[in-house]
């Protein structure tokens, strides 16, 4: 029991060596330039004798990577070298870093593996900020790999030196600055280990110029050290038992199923969940495929831009039973007034989202996969013994909103293309088994909206950061990690211009995406602000790409100037032929120009801040509640 | 709003105790004080956090530390569990007229002189934070010059060592 004193650790003493090579210990001694400047071969002795930069490209291949996006620079040249007779490694050179490390989450959404970027130090690594900050509110698999300056300049405001590890530490899962070679392979296994598992997210590989260079021995580790990382994956049975019952009891309950479905893969067993149990459903803007909304009991989206069906049965509900899903604002509306006769009962695999933002009555920590697994049998179990619970009343009630409120729009007044329609037409013709990977704005919501989800990761955009630009990169990634599926990007006119410049990436690389910019000449969630909340007064939300403009730029020439097809449509009657131009073209990108009205809005609306009971169906039609019970 | 103290266990890396503080600075969470030093493994570092808030935010920051891949295990010390103690070192003005005051009051609170000069000597206290604040304002007629304080560590009272699971799982994995 008691411990005995130990003498201090002599500087850079570790546990003690096991039967297999020990990387060094991450107390790196300070390196000096001599060291930098003679390759000597570091570690145990085992493994191949290699440079750093070659145990870079190495412990990529092992880790399972089989592209990269990313763009060289001085810090990372080392590695670019061997990266270039890599036959297992397909690096793909973006314009940009950031539509890398948009284009590297895309990838994992359609893959199923860890998105990969790569950038040099400095600008590179802060041009990669954005799309890690992406991911990390999105929960996506990613590994950025950055160059450093050499080791023995860090921290003298070397060129191109930033200190990337701070500037992400909070907007990773975890990061690492490596500047010993030896520890590269343990290094990166870690990285891809952490990424891909618990609740998913991006992890940065700092690495010195100077370790890339020096010699070193490569041997890809048997097991993952990290005596701090236990994803709790198990779900406790008593609370599964204790789920079950409540939700074999309740009289209005509702299924509130979050991006963690998808990212688990739990698509099947949530199915058999929804089936079981006969409660309605609502999948949020991440969430969206990961049921069906085919399904009968799918009442679309919550939240903002939900459907009023979705939004008020949250708000009506008895329980609530949350899987993966981790109570956002923009669902919940004004927290203290969400849902305020629900019990919850929330399954997360990250135990802080629980009780974060709202209090639980039952919480669980596990992966939804195996919660939803174990749920199953309890809740037969539970209706052996006390029968199926009657939900007629509440369908009842779910179908009146349904009928009364279904999702649509108006035509707009000024004549022009509704860009609802030209989004419905686009997901109608291209059908379930195409990706949709949407920007931020207006056009993000109609896509959520009024394209039809039958499948999980067929949908992408960012919904936790809110990027705008994320489209086109996320595409490009989408489609070289399944090029067998027709990849849209729903892009507004505001947001393709942020990162239209990957259409030369795809372009070169026969990457063919198919871009839709729904081109309403505006900001025009921003404007749709300005319409409700500022009198109308448009501060700084005109592009003048679209209609009776000066088209700067000019989209089709655009898209042509980058070697893509370029097409425009500003009729409704155009619409079909044009989505099917479109459609037909599979050796090249498109960029089609859908000029649209500009004062088309999104509804339903919560505005921010207020109780999701004054939910507008359209400008100034709010459902009477009282009229329900 | 009530005081908490934490042990943070994490591993002996560099930049873990960033990570620790950055984490607290971005989750809004209010550190009152910080002390950072070995244990008996020297693979384990421990970091003992006294923070203000309240039940619910606690539990937050405790699960939001857990997700930090470098912390090995986290205990809430209960005060009347636990023993607590910081160190203060005051230097306080003392010529020869009133020195012997001072060394009386330095008696009184078992306190230590470790330096003397003509005009003023240096205390060393430790204790809990009520004693070293009582130390204070028994010497503050005397006029304070300088005050230097440690953050507080803690210890669980009794045999158990909260290390001791902590490293089970760093042998495990090594």
């Amino acid at each position: 029991m008691v411990q005995g004193p130990h003498p201090a650790p002599p500087a850079g003493a570790s546990r003690p060596p096991a039967d297999r090579p020990t990387p060094r210990p991450q107390t790196a001694p300070a390196v000096t330039p001599a060291d930098v400047v003679r390759p000597t071969v570091v570690g145990s002795g085992q493994g191949e004798p290699m440079t750093g930069a070659q145990s870079i490209v190495r412990s990529l291949e092992e880790a399972g990577a089989r592209n990269v996006f990313g763009i060289p620079g001085g810090a990372i040249l080392p590695t670019y070298d061997p990266l270039m007779d890599s036959t297992k490694l397909r690096h793909i050179l973006v314009r940009h870093e950031q539509g890398a490390g948009h284009a590297a989450s895309g990838y994992a959404y359609t893959s199923g593996e860890v998105g990969v970027c790569m950038a040099t130090s400095g600008p590179g690594a802060t041009n990669l900020v954005t799309p890690i900050a992406d991911a990390n509110m999105d929960s996506v698999p990613m590994v950025a790999i950055t160059g450093q300056v050499a080791a023995p300049m860090i921290g003298t405001d070397a060129f191109q030196e930033a200190d990337i590890v701070g500037i992400t530490l909070p907007i990773t899962k975890h990061n690492f600055l490596v500047t010993d070679p030896a520890d590269i392979p343990k290094t990166i296994a870690q990285a891809f280990h952490i990424a891909r598992t618990g609740r998913p997210g991006p992890v940065l590989v700092d690495i010195a110029k100077s370790a890339m260079q020096a010699m070193t021995s490569f041997a890809w580790p048997t097991e993952i050290d990290l005596p701090g990382y236990h994803p709790v994956t198990k779900p406790h049975a008593k609370q599964i038992r204790e789920a079950a019952r409540l939700l074999a009891t309740a009289r209005r309950p509702v299924l509130y199923v979050g991006g963690g479905a998808i990212r688990s893969g739990a698509s099947a067993e949530l199915r058999r969940l929804v089936d079981a149990s006969g409660a309605p459903a609502v999948t949020t803007l991440m969430a969206r495929g990961a049921l069906p909304d085919s399904h009968p009991q799918n009442l679309g989206m919550p939240g903002m831009h939900g459907t009023v069906p979705a939004v008020a049965a949250l708000q009506k509900a008895d329980l609530i039973v949350a899987l993966g899903t981790r109570f956002d604002d923009r669902v919940t509306g004004k927290l203290s007034s969400f849902a305020p006769n629900a019990t919850i009962v929330h399954a997360d695999i990250d135990p802080a989202e629980i009780g974060k933002n709202r209090r639980v009555d039952v919480p669980i920590v596990g992966d939804l996969k195996e919660v939803i697994s174990d749920l199953l049998p309890e809740l037969a179990r539970e209706h052996a013994q006390h029968g199926q619970p009657d939900l007629e009343g509440w369908w009842r009630q779910i179908d009146d909103w349904r009928e009364t409120f279904p999702l649509g729009y108006t035509e707009p007044e000024d004549g022009h293309l509704a860009p609802q329609h030209v989004i419905q037409r686009i997901g109608e013709m291209s059908g379930p088994e195409a990706v949709y990977a949407a920007g931020v704005g207006q056009h993000q919501m109609w896509a959520a909206q009024f394209i039809r989800y039958e499948r999980p990761n067929a949908w992408l955009n960012s919904g936790g950061l809110g990027t705008m630009g994320y489209s086109v990169p996320a595409a490009m990634g989408a489609k070289v990690g399944d090029p067998s599926r027709t990849v849209w990007s729903i892009d507004g006119d505001g947001c393709f211009q942020m990162t239209n410049q990957e259409l030369a990436t795809c372009a070169i690389n026969e990457i063919p995406i198919k871009v839709a910019v729904v081109n309403n000449s505006s900001l025009g969630m921003v404007r749709q602000w300005q319409t409700l909340f500022y009198e109308s007064r448009y501060s700084n939300t005109d592009l003048h790409t679209g209609h009776g403009t000066r088209r700067i730029p000019d989209f089709v020439k655009l898209a042509d100037a980058y070697g893509c097809v370029g097409l425009r449509c500003e009729t409704k009657a155009d619409v079909d032929a044009t989505i099917k131009r479109a459609l037909e073209i599979d050796d090249q990108p498109v960029v089609v120009d859908f000029t649209v009205s500009r004062d088309a809005m999104v509804w339903p609306m919560v505005a921010a801040g207020v109780s999701n009971d004054e939910i507008q169906y359209a400008r100034g039609i709010s459902p009477s509640w009282d009229r329900e019970e | 709003m009530s005081r908490h103290t934490l042990s943070v266990l994490v591993e002996n890396k560099p930049g873990v105790l960033t990570r620790v503080a950055g984490l607290f600075a971005r989750r809004s969470f209010n550190i009152h004080s910080l002390a950072v030093g070995p244990t008996e493994h020297p693979e384990i570092s421990r970091i003992t956090v006294v923070v203000d808030v309240d039940e619910l935010p606690l539990e937050q920051v405790t699960k939001q530390l857990n997700k930090l891949i470098n912390v090995l295990k986290i205990v809430e010390l209960e005060q009347d569990a636990a023993v607590q103690r910081e160190l203060l070192l005051v230097k306080v003005r003392a010529d020869l007229a009133i020195r012997s005051h001072v060394l009386e009051v330095v008696e009184l609170f078992r306190a230590r002189v470790v330096d003397v000069v003509p005009d003023a000597v240096t205390i060393e206290a430790t204790g809990g934070p009520g004693k070293l604040d009582a130390l204070l304002t028994a010497l503050e007629p005397f006029g304070i010059r300088e005050i230097v304080q440690s953050g507080t560590v803690a210890i669980g009272r009794g045999a158990r060592s909260i290390t001791d699971r902590a490293l089970e799982r760093v042998s495990r994995s090594a």
